[in-house]
């Protein structure tokens, strides 16, 4: 990413003389300068209906800056080269076939699919025909959950903000009342590639008692589609579940190895809920995600799920953070990684459990496996327990592949590179099979497969 | 007996593990249709012997030779030598979280059935193939769908090692220490197992502490090992002989130089 082919017509006045001075700045001047930037570049009309808040946000977001590795909350994350790359405008006026996100598509949700290119709806790739009990659109279909937008806890954070400041458009999940939406939605981001920064924004409401399972997926047009593996994601996703609302929410970041992917996922929950999150980050040269939930009733249970596969100079860092409010709430948490190569793994798990929290159970287990001797796994706990009457485990491992499984399975007939294909599948396989649809379980299990080809 | 086929010959065996020697000049011929037992004290080298027969990458041969069958057994890759019917029996199998039993299984009896020349059984034909096999271990079909060896207890362990060799129909059967760590009844029928599966034309060699085993099967051959090497040779009577002077006898015996 520090050789960038940009085409004359789409490099600015105002950027280029950006770069021109960058000689002179501080390196603290350069992440303040690369912000206000990509909020240049990013700027947009916005949502009409959202204008004020977004107006917030920008005036927000110029006092900001890309976050330094002395900021705690990025201590293993570089993101140097962020600044260093020069990203230009998404229109959303990039036009994309059928046919070009056809190996996208996931038979299961054919036709509960909303795609947004860039970060803006496209109608022509979408079909939301099987998409029962559940309202799915963009903004239009914002209507009573815009109240929602920007006013969950950790919205003031740096990308969130930018995205705030910027999003062109919102996907809108709303399932009413009891409703349940039987088939899982798939919400389809799709990055052209080509340097372009976009703003994915998605707003989910499941109002009491309803269900609906979610696969948010963001991907990148492959070669022969006309993407050049390069990019900028920037993501947010707000989730509101109300009492006794189950939502399943399965998040498959697969955007192409060049690129950047800084994702968010941000729930409230109310008593009684269930919010599960699996999170799969393969994709992207450096990718974040960021999953908070903050409990607002008893009773609440919270799932995290996830995991992060780095090859190559790959870096995928997962914070997730639990905020826990109420008394009688649990949460269980497990997270893998498999970092071959000299691909880098970061995990840091926040647990929150204030006085009033008593009864709380709080699991976190974070499990790495890695192939090489160039790999390297962070993980960082931060369990933060005033309530005394608790059950609040955690724990880290990082381990190789065991010789002596290898061997067990070789005494079985089976040959080397299969026997460690099938452990590597197998320690994937834990997090994998939470995925709801079978087509996205086999593709990913693939790309596991053909991803470690390396360290075999 | 006489003029049984060979199926294994070992020869003058020295193997190290990080540059210390452990096996020091092991002789042992197996011919088809025979049970042997090896017994010998804990450290005299009997589970490192199993594992370089079955291939283990930690070991190194420095010496000897062994033949398979009238092949070098050395110059193969542990999943050929599986292939071409030699089988483990671990003392103590590996757990494989992740990987099903089943799945597990069937990939192991493809992978065989592939080198006799045999087709290959499809999930569907399996169950049935596997659903006789547990019959030999009386083992619950419930543990088909769970990870290998998974939170199973040590017998069940042993159970699966006895269900797996059923299956793969081996020539050659080593089998360590899969009576330690089971109580009476599962010993009786993991030991029912391995009669049934031994035949006139493979062999078993049971690595044992104890006589006991030897109530359930009968071997031909008893053999002591002994700082890496087998030091005697004898028939049923010789096992008696250890349980009842304990393996002091043979201190005393190589103390005064005629064992
Ligand atoms: N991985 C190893 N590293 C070092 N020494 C080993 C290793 N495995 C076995 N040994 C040594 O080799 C000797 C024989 O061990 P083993 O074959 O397990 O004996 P047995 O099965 O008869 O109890 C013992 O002294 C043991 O300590
Ligand atoms: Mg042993």
């Amino acid at each position: 990413m520090e050789t960038v082919n940009l085409t004359s017509n789409s490099l600015s006045p105002e950027m280029q003389s950006n770069s021109d001075r960058v000689e002179k700045q501080s390196p603290a001047e350069k992440r303040a300068a690369c912000l206000q930037q990509l909020l240049e570049i990013s700027k947009t009309d916005g949502v009409a209906a959202l204008s004020e808040l977004q107006a917030h946000a920008a005036a927000l977001a110029s006092e900001l800056a890309i976050p330094s590795t002395r900021d705690e909350d990025w201590r293993f994350t570089d993101l140097s080269k962020i600044v260093a790359a020069q990203f230009v405008a998404a229109d959303g006026k990039a036009s994309v076939s059928t046919d070009a996100i056809a190996g996208f598509v996931l038979p299961e949700a054919r036709s509960s699919r909303i795609v947004f290119v860039d970060g803006v709806y496209n109608p022509e790739l979408s079909d939301l025909s099987a998409a029962d009990n559940v309202t799915v659109g963009n903004s239009d279909a914002l209507a009573t959950v815009s109240k929602h937008v920007a006013q969950l806890p950790g919205s003031e954070e740096v990308f969130t903000t930018l995205n705030t400041a910027t999003f062109a458009d919102v996907a809108v999940v709303h399932v009413a009342k009891k409703a349940i939406a039987e088939t899982p939605l798939h919400l389809l981001f799709v990055s052209t590639g080509s340097n372009r920064i976009s703003q994915p924004r998605c707003m989910v409401v499941a109002e009491a008692s309803s269900q609906v399972s979610l696969i948010e997926d963001y991907v990148s047009l492959g070669s022969a589609q006309g993407g050049d593996g390069s990019g900028f994601s920037n993501a947010v996703t707000e989730i509101v579940v109300e009492a006794n609302a189950q939502v399943e929410h399965s998040l498959i970041q697969r955007e192409a190895m060049g690129s950047f992917h800084i994702g968010k996922t941000s729930v409230i929950q109310a008593q009684d809920s269930r919010y599960t999150n699996i999170a799969v980050q393969i994709g992207a040269a450096l990718s974040r995600h960021n999953v908070e939930t903050h409990h607002q009733g008893t009773q609440v249970e919270t799932n995290l799920y996830g995991l992060a596969l780095v090859a190559g100079e790959q870096l995928a860092d997962t914070h997730s953070n639990i905020q826990y409010n109420h008394p009688h709430c649990q949460s269980d948490q497990l997270y893998k990684a498999i970092a071959t190569d000299k691909g880098r793994s970061v995990f840091s798990g926040r647990v929150g459990v204030p006085k009033l929290a008593q009864q709380t159970s709080a699991a976190q287990l974070n499990r790495n496996l890695l192939l090489s001797n160039k790999a390297r796994v962070d993980t960082k706990p931060q369990l933060e327990i005033i309530a005394d009457d608790v059950k609040c485990s955690h724990g880290a491992t990082v381990s190789q592949l065991e010789d002596d499984q290898v061997f067990y399975l070789q005494s079985r007939g089976i040959d080397r590179d299969s026997a460690q294909h099938l452990l590597i599948e197998a320690f994937a396989a834990e997090i994998l099979l939470k995925l709801p649809v079978a087509s996205l379980r086999e593709t990913l299990t693939a790309t596991v497969t053909q991803r470690t080809e390396s360290a075999i | 007996m006489g003029s049984s086929e060979v199926i294994l010959s070992v020869k003058g065996l020295t193997a190290s593990i990080n540059g210390t020697p452990i096996l020091k000049g092991v002789d042992l011929e197996v011919k088809a249709g025979e049970i042997h037992a090896i017994m010998g004290r804990n450290g005299s080298g009997k589970s490192t012997l199993s594992k370089v027969l079955a291939g283990h990458p930690a070991y190194e041969v420095t010496g000897g030779e062994v033949l398979f069958h009238g092949e070098d057994l050395l110059e193969l890759e542990p999943e050929e030598r599986a292939r071409k019917g030699v089988f483990l029996a671990f003392q103590y199998p590996l757990e494989i979280p992740g990987v099903s039993n089943l799945d597990f299984l069937r990939a192991s009896y493809n992978a065989r059935r592939k080198e006799q020349g045999l087709e290959e059984v499809d999930a569907f034909d399996f169950d049935d193939v596997v659903e006789e096999k547990l019959d030999v271990v009386k083992m619950d079909a419930a543990f088909l769908n769970r990870s290998v060896n998974e939170g199973f207890s040590g017998g069940e362990k042993k159970r699966n090692e006895i269900l797996q060799m059923a299956l793969l129909e081996p020539s050659l059967g080593i089998l360590d220490e899969t009576d330690s760590g089971l109580d009476i009844d599962a010993l009786r029928t993991v030991s029912e197992g391995v009669n049934q599966v031994a035949n006139e034309n493979n062999a078993m060699v049971l690595i044992t502490h104890y006589q006991r085993l030897l109530d359930y099967i009968k071997p031909g051959f008893v053999h002591v090992m002994y700082d890496g090497r087998i030091i005697k040779t004898g028939g049923k009577e010789l096992a008696l002989e250890l349980e009842e002077k304990g393996y002091d006898w043979i201190d005393e015996k190589l103390a005064a130089g005629v064992a």
